[in-house]
C-alpha cells in the first residue's frame, strides 16, 4: 500500500491574478497610464467623484478613461460617459469584485498609449476587492461622511491596502455630525501615514487637491 | 463571497499537482494571514461545493492562521499585533505601517494518495486468497 504523499507547493493562491496584474501594471507604466482603482462600499460616491474627475480632466485636456464594475446594469457607465471620456461597463453578474483578467478583457481594444489616466471603479464592496490586484498604481479607499468614522476599523483589510483615502460628501459633514478627527485617527490607526483627501463632488470641494495628487502620482510613476 | 473565487484558485493549483487519474487529494494546507479577508466557513462551503465528484472531493482544508507582524522602527524589532484594529507597536506604542506578515494567502502543501495503489493492492491479495480458498480441497 502506498502512503499518502505530501507535496510542498508553496504557491500564492491568487498567483495567476497577481502575475497578470503585475504584467498589466508594467505595461500601463511603460505607456504612461496611471491606473487608479477606486474601492468603497455602495453609495459612498465613487461614481459621483469619478464623474466630476473625468469631466474636469476632459476639460483640461488630460486623456482619461474609466472602466466601471457593477453586478448588473450599465447605468454607471452611461452616467460617466456624460463627461466625454471613454467609459466601459463591466457587468460581473453577481461577482462581488473585479479580477485582473476582467479588466484586461474589457480594455483589450483600447489604445492605451493615448491615455494618461485610467480609472477602475470597483464593485461597491469593502471586503472582497481588497485581495485582487488589478494592475493599478494607486488604490483609493473612499469613505463618505454619512457612513460613520469607524469604517476603517470595521474594514481594516481594505483600508490597510489603500495608498490614499478619499473622504467624500464632506459638505454633509455637519449635518451627519461627522467626527472628522476620529475618522482621521481611525485611518491612521489602520494605515499609518496614509494621505487623506477630503472632497465633495457635488460642491467641487477638494477636487483640485485630488487632481493634483493624481498628477503627482503620474509624474512619480513616470520617473 | 469572494471565497468562491479563492476556492477555484486552490482547486486549480491542487489539480496541477496530480499526475495520474487514480490520485486523490486528501488535504490541502493553507497559510492565511489575518489581513487577507477570508471567511473560513465560506471557504469550506465553496470548496466542498466545487470539488464534489472530482479527485478533490472530501479533501480537508487545513488552515494555518498567521497573525499580523510589523516592524517597529522605534524598537527596531518585529512585533506581532494582537489584532487587526491598530497598527501600533504593542511594546512601545509607535504607529507603524511596515507590514511584514498578515496578507498571506498561500497553498503550503497538498496531501495526495494514489488510490490505484491503495485500493488495488489489498484487493488483489483478497482475490488471491479467495481464489486459493475456492481451489483448495
Amino acid at each position: 500500500m502506498i502512503e499518502p504523499r505530501i507535496l510542498e507547493v508553496r504557491t500564492k493562491i491568487l498567483k495567476k491574478n497577481d502575475e497578470l496584474a503585475r504584467a498589466m501594471r508594467a505595461e500601463f507604466q511603460r505607456l504612461g497610464v496611471l491606473v487608479v482603482n477606486l474601492v468603497s462600499s455602495p453609495g459612498t460616491g465613487k461614481t459621483a467623484l469619478l464623474q466630476e474627475t473625468l469631466r474636469r480632466m476632459v476639460e483640461a485636456g488630460w486623456p482619461a478613461a474609466a472602466v466601471v464594475g457593477d453586478l448588473e446594469t450599465d447605468n454607471d457607465a452611461r452616467r460617466l460617459a456624460q463627461s466625454g471620456a471613454t467609459v466601459r461597463q463591466i457587468m460581473t453578474h453577481g461577482m462581488c469584485h473585479l479580477e485582473a483578467d476582467m479588466v484586461q478583457r474589457h480594455i483589450a481594444d483600447w489604445d492605451l498609449g493615448s491615455l494618461e489616466y485610467l480609472f477602475i471603479e470597483n464593485v461597491g464592496n469593502l471586503v472582497c476587492p481588497s485581495s485582487w490586484d488589478l494592475g493599478e498604481s494607486v488604490r483609493v479607499a473612499l469613505l463618505s461622511v454619512t457612513e460613520g468614522e469607524d469604517k476603517p476599523l470595521k474594514y481594516p483589510n481594505l483600508f490597510n491596502t489603500a495608498d490614499v483615502a478619499v473622504i467624500t460628501k464632506i459638505d454633509l459633514a455637519e449635518a451627519c455630525e461627522f467626527d472628522r478627527s476620529a475618522a482621521l485617527d481611525n485611518l491612521a490607526a489602520i494605515r499609518p501615514g496614509i494621505r487623506v483627501i477630503e472632497t465633495s463632488a457635488k460642491r467641487g470641494i477638494g477636487l483640485d487637491v485630488w487632481l493634483d495628487y493624481l498628477r503627482q502620482m503620474r509624474e512619480r510613476m513616470m520617473n | 463571497m469572494h471565497e468562491l473565487s479563492i476556492a477555484h484558485s486552490i482547486v486549480e493549483i491542487a489539480k496541477q499537482q496530480l499526475t495520474s487519474p487514480t490520485e486523490r487529494v486528501r488535504s490541502i494546507r493553507l497559510r492565511i494571514g489575518a489581513l487577507s479577508c477570508v471567511h473560513r466557513d465560506s471557504l469550506y462551503f465553496s470548496f466542498d461545493l466545487i470539488t464534489a465528484d472530482t479527485p478533490l472531493a472530501g479533501a480537508k482544508l487545513l488552515i494555518d492562521e498567521l497573525p499580523i507582524v510589523v516592524f517597529c522602527p522605534n524598537c527596531e524589532a518585529l512585533r506581532e499585533l494582537p489584532g487587526i484594529q491598530s497598527f501600533t507597536c504593542p511594546a512601545c506604542g509607535t504607529r507603524t505601517a511596515d507590514l511584514r506578515q498578515g496578507r498571506e494567502l498561500d497553498v503550503e502543501s497538498i496531501e495526495v494518495v494514489d488510490e490505484g495503489h491503495s485500493v488495488n493492492t489489498p484487493t488483489s491479495h483478497m482475490v488471491t486468497a479467495e481464489a486459493r480458498a475456492r481451489t483448495s480441497p
